[in-house]
């Protein structure tokens, strides 16, 4: 059973020897002159405008939580489309039902505008 | 092998846990709270359960963190806090060792480690894991599949509701 997973080992373990094996070797290897010049957020962006740790709008809110609610629902299609042969007709108007009354709350949500970006 | 990949999950996904509580900066409990959410979908497929594994990743590691990570923003919560808590700590202490007398009671009796029940091993092997979930859901359970769209709709008017400025 646990064998089918060894390529996902595999690829977990590439995945951690690379982070780890990359920091370690440059903070092995590398050199450290640093100066001014070399500090300054050259290829970042601009200096910083104010402090991270500020209070972020509700706009950002919304979205997500809108994001993890579609998701959801994405979620309880996997197994329907798994089993779409074998349910039949019978599935797809379950599957229509439950995706007719989410799409009142889409509907919903576009109607009052939770999607545009109220400035 | 099985018994050392569980044993090195389960110690992970302990430490993890002990991380969220244990760190001051409440982003890095977020990223402790990750790790422990993908411990629990290793064990996901050790129980022959791959769909509930990939759901785990999906939507707890994915969407939930999403929305600790938003609150944390939300609240300004992102500087670490300096307080020290003691009167949780003492609270927590007793609650854990009952918590640990409760699961070795039940453990010494056998009845939360039982393996009866319709869907076996073997069943699993044959049909399908996410087949039999799927044909759970839309034949025993149709009704709790069609509550659970009402139940969305609710969660996507109150988010409205809640955070729009002029409904």
């Amino acid at each position: 059973m646990l064998e089918n997973y060894l390529p996902v080992m595999v690829l977990i373990g590439i995945a951690f020897a690379f982070a780890i094996g990359s920091v370690v070797m440059s903070r092995l290897i590398g050199q450290k002159k640093p100066s001014a010049v070399k500090l300054a957020p050259y290829e970042c962006g601009m200096p910083l405008l104010s402090s991270v740790q500020e209070r972020f709008s509700i706009k950002f809110y919304i979205v997500a939580m809108l994001f993890i609610l579609f998701d959801i629902e994405a979620v309880f299609l996997y197994p329907w489309a798994i089993m779409f042969k074998r349910l039949g007709i019978f599935g797809f108007i379950e599957m229509g039902v439950f995706i007719v009354i989410l799409l009142v709350g889409f509907i919903y949500v576009w109607k009052k505008g939770a999607l545009e970006w109220e400035e | 092998m099985e018994a050392i990949l569980f044993y090195l999950t389960a110690l992970v996904a302990v430490v993890a846990a002990f991380f969220v509580t244990k760190c001051r900066n409440p982003v890095n409990s977020a990223l402790c709270l990750v790790t422990n959410f993908i411990c629990l979908a290793v064990f996901y497929v050790m129980l022959e359960a791959p769909f509930m594994a990939a759901i785990q990743i999906m939507v707890y590691a994915g969407a939930i963190m999403v929305l600790i990570v938003f609150v944390i923003m939300l609240l300004n919560l992102g500087t670490a806090v300096k307080s020290r808590y003691t009167h949780g700590l003492a609270a927590g202490g007793v609650l854990s060792v009952l918590m640990l007398l409760v699961a070795t009671v039940f453990l010494g009796k056998g009845s939360a480690t039982a393996t009866g029940g319709e869907v076996t091993s073997e069943l699993i092997q044959s049909y399908g894991h996410t087949e039999l979930i799927g044909r759970a859901m839309f034949t025993d359970f149709l009704l709790p599949f069609e509550i659970a769209s009402i139940l969305l709709l609710v969660a996507i008017i109150g988010a409205v509701v809640l955070s729009k400025r002029k409904v």
